[in-house]
């Protein structure tokens, strides 16, 4: 994207392995004014806790309050139920759950390890926790290998129904696995996602929301990051009238290495939210974000609108922190609006490095010129530019199928819009 | 036989101050197996020439007619120039993160050719190239163009020339930028590609460095939007001894003569 629309934020203090910033730095330091009040932000497991969202607190402006169908104010109750199902391998070839030291559970409430991953830090998330009839904990205690992906199918309770869910994927020590958390279907939906990796456990999730038209959907995911432990994390966002993930890193010790890598497509009508907290509270830990967004708009229809919160706090505590994060979105028609938001907020300058790059632009014209001088016709060739932006998302996952689904279905996105 | 003629050509741009008029009136026809020529001072729209040949959307064509074998070039999209038997070797190749060369230089071929060249000729025929030019394999693998330094660029722009066989190549200041060792490489490139083909080459240039390498038939003097003067190769030499200042003297519009 050689002219891109707009450019926020960015900043870096020494990171040698960061991309090449081209925005001007602005690091925010204590002194500076806070964008994220982190102060004020709090935890609980109980909806009450929290205020009903009017739509100008900092965490829920830019959300369409009246989509979420009550889920915010307490108005809307369970009417339905998610579907879980865990499988062994993804796709076609998916079988019947293999792995002597994997297993899926139906826990109560009073489930002690419920909570491990992290607590809820906004009303939703509250009030999924408050309200979920039972939690499927997925746990795996051996190093499973990448040729064995599980995949969790989560579907939804089915258009007009409503449903509060609860889910921990859990990796104990040393553990590794390839984990897919398939969401699909209709409804209405407020969640929790506890990933929970233990000191030296090595998770690769790919959580991928490709619900249907009507669905609205809202989740929390607490990443509880062990000593050593190791999380690659891709979040896909394709269908779904209103989906709006909250992703935490908490890390408890030394040593944990999260990547965050994202992708998004977002069609007239849909809104698409992102928001992040990479919360750097202990010593010497990495985190690495890269969200992809694409957005398209029908002329004369509802925008297409995306959202994206990048926050990285690093803590007093937090020396030797690393880390980076970069969002793009590149907007294939008008009638689009990209939102994309770093905030970096730095206690301490015994640190690695800290970065942060954020760009929004319209498809770049000479790109396609250059690539139909070659005789590639234009919807050949923008296909061509979308597969490229997003493919460097793409190719770090590791489960072969689901690149070519993903990859399928960003085709189909553009072939819809006619481009 | 392929003929590209080119008949009082009027091209402007949109600028701040309202639209400006770059190509006054230029007259020109290449033909197969011929070698053109065109050399003018910085500014004199030689570069422009190119890019509205190619159909870059930057430029507006006011009057006047482009034809290859008889056919309205300028009623073509860019794409279907390119598949009619057009190729411009661009200055500035631009980069396109994340599509590997490979995959490009596939597409490409596709799309020219009008059918998937078999992978195991193509294969080969792709590693050929690639030697004949003096480029590494790994640059297959490579997103296009994306740091790549200009003597690769300018490489990969001859090696997108051999390999989709166009009938006229428009090579615009393939030579800047290139140190002696490149620019030997890229002209045995062009070289190559003419011994092996009956393609017409229009190449244009700022200096005569390249045109020790690639042997003009006509050189033509490009000032102030139009052909100036056309000749044998002996007017390159005349360049090479008394640079431009016998056209650009004549030239009445200063404005076209920036720094």
């Amino acid at each position: 994207m050689s002219e891109p629309v707009a450019q926020s934020g960015g900043g870096v203090i020494d990171a040698p392995d960061a991309p090449v910033l081209d925005v001007d730095p602005g690091i925010k330091t204590a002194l500076s004014p806070k964008i994220a009040p982190w102060e004020e932000r709090h935890t609980s497991y109980d909806v009450e806790a929290f205020e009903v969202p009017r739509g100008r607190e900092e965490q829920w402006r830019f959300t369409p309050l009246r989509r979420l169908r009550g889920l915010h104010d307490g108005s809307a109750s369970a009417t339905g139920r998610v579907e879980v199902a865990v499988r062994t391998g993804f796709g076609d070839s998916a079988d019947d759950l293999t792995g002597s030291g994997t297993r899926h559970e139906v826990v109560g409430r009073d489930d002690a390890r419920l909570g491990d991953g992290g607590i809820p830090a906004d009303r939703v998330a509250a009030q999924a926790w408050s309200a979920f009839p039972s939690a499927h904990v997925v746990s795996v205690n051996e190093a499973r290998s990448d040729d064995a992906p599980l995949t969790v199918t989560i579907t939804g309770p089915g258009e007009g129904q409503v449903a509060f869910a609860h889910l921990q994927l859990r990796l104990e020590h040393h553990a590794e696995a390839v984990v897919v958390l398939d969401h699909r279907g209709s409804g209405t939906v407020a969640a929790n996602t506890e990933l929970v990796v233990a000191d030296g456990a090595k998770l690769e999730v790919v959580e991928v929301h490709d619900w249907a038209d009507d669905a609205v959907y809202v989740g929390a995911q607490h990443l509880s990051v062990g000593r050593d432990a190791t999380i690659r994390h891709t979040s896909v966002t394709l269908g779904g009238d209103l989906v709006r993930l909250s992703p935490v890193i908490n890390y408890r010790a030394p040593g944990g290495d999260v990547e965050l890598d994202g992708l998004y497509f977002a069609d007239g009508g849909q809104h698409f939210e992102q928001r992040l907290l990479a919360d750097h509270s202990v010593a010497n830990c990495r985190s690495r974000v890269m969200y992809k967004g694409a957005l398209q708009g029908e002329e004369g229809g509802t925008a297409a609108h995306t959202v994206w919160i990048g926050d990285v706090l690093i803590r007093k505590a937090a020396e030797g922190t690393d880390t980076y994060e970069l969002n793009r979105n590149l907007l294939l028609t008008d009638n689009a609006r990209a939102d994309s938001v770093p905030n970096l907020e730095i206690e301490t300058g015994e640190i690695v490095g800290a970065g942060h790059a954020s760009a929004t632009g319209r498809f770049d014209d000479e790109q396609l010129f250059y690539l139909m001088a070659r005789g590639i016709p234009e919807a050949a060739a923008r296909r061509l530019v979308v597969r490229g932006f997003f493919g460097e998302v793409i190719q770090k996952i590791r489960v072969p199928a689901l690149r070519d689904r993903l990859e399928a279905a960003i085709e189909a996105e553009l072939e819809a819009i006619g481009s | 036989m392929s003929t590209l003629e080119i008949r009082d050509l009027h091209v402007e741009v949109e600028t701040e101050s309202g639209p400006k008029e770059i190509l006054r009136g230029v007259d020109l026809t290449v033909s197969s197996n011929e070698t053109h020529a065109i050399m003018g001072p910085n500014g004199s729209g030689k570069s422009t020439l190119a890019y509205s040949i190619a159909g870059h959307p930057k430029y507006t064509v006011t009057k006047g007619q482009v034809l290859l074998d008889g056919e309205d070039v300028l009623e073509m999209a860019v794409d279907e120039r390119a598949r009619a038997g057009l190729f411009l070797a661009m200055q500035y190749p631009v980069e396109v993160p994340g599509v590997s060369m490979s995959n490009f230089l596939r597409s490409a071929a596709t799309a020219t050719r009008g059918e998937a060249p078999k992978v195991r000729h193509w294969v080969k025929e792709v590693k050929g190239a690639m030697s004949d030019l003096e480029i590494d394999p790994a640059f297959a693998e490579r997103s296009v163009n994306e740091g790549f330094s200009g003597g690769e660029k300018k490489r990969h722009e001859v090696l997108q020339m051999a390999l989709l066989k166009p009938k006229i190549a428009i090579l615009d200041e393939t030579d800047s930028g290139l140190d002696v060792d490149a620019l030997r490489v890229v002209s045995k490139g062009v070289n190559d590609y003419k011994a092996d083909s009956d393609v017409g080459i229009l190449l244009i240039t700022h200096y005569t460095r390249i045109l020790r390498y690639i042997a003009p038939d006509k050189v033509h003097v490009f000032v102030n939007g139009r052909v100036a003067e056309s000749g044998g190769p002996e007017l390159a030499e005349e360049l090479e001894e008394n640079g431009y200042v016998r056209f650009t003297g004549a030239a009445a519009d200063k404005e076209e003569q920036p720094a």
